[in-house]
C-alpha cells in the first residue's frame, strides 16, 4: 500500500449521532488505520483510526508530545497548543522532563492510595445526592452532582479551597472552550495561574498535608513548575471526569436495558464503568504525536517531523479489538481501551477517575429509582465545541 | 511463568495492580511496579497476561517455563 492510494483526508468533526464518533472514520478504518491527513495549518501528516496503530504510536519513544513540535489536527486546536506550553505543563514535555514530574506524582496517584479516598468519595457523592433530594426535581445533574463531586475530590487532594470554585470552574470552562476566542482563552489561563501561584506561596510558608504542599516538601521544583503542574492536575480532574459523570447518565437512560442490568448488580459497576469509558471516549480530538526519526509502522513511513492524530474513539471502536464495537455492553471486558491515553502520558488520575464513577453511577442509580430525562433526549445539547466530549446540561428528574 | 518488571520504564499507571492486584502492587513513593509473585500459580497466568496487555509502558515481561 502506498500513500499515493489515498488523498489526505481532514479530521472529521460532525456526528451522525451524538454517543458514536463520525461515521468516516469506520471506513478509513476498515480500509487504512493510518492513513494521509491534512492538518489545519496546512501540514501533511497522519491520522490513526485503528486500535493496534494507535496504541503503537502511543507507546513509541520515537514519537513527540512536545507542543512546539505538533501540529493542530482542527482549526480550533491552533490556540490550544499556543496555550500549552508553560513551565510545570509535563503532559506536553517529553523524557526527560516529562520523566521528572511524572515521578514526583505518580506515588501520590497509586491503586492503593486513591482507594483509600473511597470513604471520602461515597461521602461527598451521598452529600451531592441529599442536597438533589433537597432542591426536588428537576434539577441539571451536571451542577448538582457531575461536577461538584471530582471538583470537590481533586480540591481535597491538591488543597486548593473549594470556596474558589466558581473562579476555577469558570476559568476551566473557558479554557477548554474551542468556541472562545484566543484572548478570552489566555486569560483564562493567566487567571488560572495567578491563582494557582498565590496558593503554591501561601503553601510555602503553612504546608498544609496536601498535594501542593507535598510537591513544595520534595525540593525538587521551583515554585513556577509547582504552580503549571497544579493548573494541569485541577484543569483535568475537573471537565474529565465530570463528563464522564454526566454523558455516562445519559448514555444509560439512553440504553434502558443496560440501565436497568447496572441497577439490579451493582457489582457490574466496574466494568460498566471501563465500557463507559470505551463507548464514550470524551477525548475526542486527539491526541498528537510527531515523530523525532523516520518510524515504520504498518507498512508506511512516517517522516521525521510529521504529525500523526490519534482518533482515540475511532480506535475504541475498533471490531479488530472490541466485539461489536458500536453496541454498549456494560457486561464487556472493556479494560483495554485506549480512553485515559497509553504510552507514558497515559492518565496519571485514571484510578481516581474510575473510583469516582464507581462509586458515582451506582449511588445515583439506588437513590433516585425512578431516575429519568427531564427533557426530550434528543433536545440535550451535546459538547462538541469543547476539548472534552460530553452534555452542557442534563435535566433530570425521578 | 516468571514476571520481571523494569521500574525505569515504569509510569506508575497502575494498570497491573488494577487488573492482578495479588500479584502487583505499587511503590509508596514513586508509584512504580512492585512484584508481589514474580512466579505466580499457574491459575493467575490469564490475569498476568492480561496486566502486560494493559501496561502503558511496557515495563512489564514475562518469561515462560519450558
Amino acid at each position: 500500500m502506498t500513500n499515493a492510494m489515498h488523498e489526505p483526508v481532514t479530521f472529521p468533526v460532525t456526528r451522525e449521532h451524538p454517543l458514536d464518533p463520525p461515521q468516516d472514520f469506520a471506513r478509513w478504518r476498515e480500509d487504512a488505520p493510518l492513513r494521509p491527513m491534512l492538518f489545519a495549518d496546512g501540514h501533511v501528516g497522519w491520522l490513526a483510526t485503528g486500535y493496534a496503530v494507535s496504541r503503537a504510536v502511543l507507546a513509541d519513544p520515537r514519537f513527540s508530545n512536545d507542543v512546539q513540535v505538533t501540529h493542530p489536527p482542527i482549526p480550533q486546536r491552533i490556540r490550544q497548543q499556543t496555550l500549552a506550553k508553560f513551565p510545570g505543563f509535563f503532559l506536553r514535555e517529553d523524557p526527560p522532563e516529562h520523566t521528572r514530574f511524572r515521578r514526583l506524582l505518580t506515588g501520590q496517584f497509586t491503586v492503593r492510595r486513591m482507594r483509600l479516598l473511597e470513604p471520602r468519595i461515597e461521602k461527598i457523592t451521598n452529600d451531592r445526592l441529599d442536597a438533589m433530594e433537597r432542591e426536588g426535581a428537576p434539577v441539571d445533574l451536571v451542577q448538582s452532582f457531575a461536577l461538584p463531586i471530582p471538583s470537590l475530590v481533586i480540591c481535597e487532594l491538591l488543597g486548593v479551597p473549594y470556596s474558589d470554585h466558581d473562579r476555577f470552574q469558570r476559568d476551566s470552562s473557558a479554557l477548554l472552550n474551542l468556541d472562545n476566542s484566543i484572548e478570552r482563552a489566555r486569560e483564562a489561563m493567566e487567571s488560572l495561574l495567578d491563582y494557582v501561584r498565590g496558593l503554591v506561596a501561601r503553601k510555602r510558608d503553612e504546608p498544609g498535608d496536601d498535594l501542593i504542599s507535598g510537591l513544595i516538601a520534595t525540593g525538587r521544583l521551583t515554585d513556577v513548575e509547582i504552580t503549571g503542574a497544579s493548573v494541569l492536575m485541577l484543569v483535568a480532574g475537573h471537565e474529565t471526569t465530570a463528563n464522564m459523570l454526566a454523558l455516562g447518565t445519559y448514555t444509560l437512560l439512553r440504553n434502558p436495558a443496560q440501565l436497568a442490568a447496572l441497577r439490579a448488580d451493582p457489582s457490574l459497576a466496574e466494568s460498566a464503568v471501563e465500557e463507559l469509558l470505551r463507548y464514550l471516549t470524551i477525548v475526542h480530538l486527539g491526541p498528537v504525536r510527531t515523530a523525532t526519526e523516520d518510524v515504520e509502522i504498518e507498512g508506511q513511513t512516517i517522516r521525521a517531523g510529521q504529525s500523526v492524530t490519534v482518533s482515540l474513539s475511532a480506535a475504541n471502536r475498533d471490531p479488530g479489538r472490541f466485539g461489536d464495537p458500536d453496541s454498549l455492553d456494560i457486561t464487556r471486558q472493556a479494560t483495554g481501551h485506549l480512553s485515559f491515553g497509553h504510552g507514558i502520558h497515559q492518565c496519571l488520575g485514571q484510578q481516581l477517575a474510575r473510583i469516582e464513577m464507581r462509586i458515582g453511577y451506582p449511588a445515583l442509580l439506588a437513590r433516585f429509582p425512578g431516575l429519568r430525562l427531564a427533557t426530550p433526549g434528543e433536545e440535550v445539547a451535546m459538547r462538541s465545541n469543547m476539548a472534552i466530549y460530553g452534555v452542557h446540561r442534563l435535566p433530570v428528574a425521578w | 511463568m516468571r514476571i520481571k518488571a523494569d521500574t525505569d520504564v515504569c509510569i506508575g499507571a497502575g494498570m497491573c495492580v488494577f487488573t492482578a492486584g495479588d500479584v502487583f502492587d505499587q511503590d509508596e513513593d514513586e508509584g512504580t511496579v512492585v512484584v508481589l509473585l514474580p512466579e505466580p500459580p499457574p491459575d493467575r497466568h490469564a490475569a498476568v497476561r492480561r496486566a502486560l496487555q494493559v501496561c502503558p509502558s511496557g515495563a512489564l515481561s514475562i518469561s515462560e517455563d519450558e
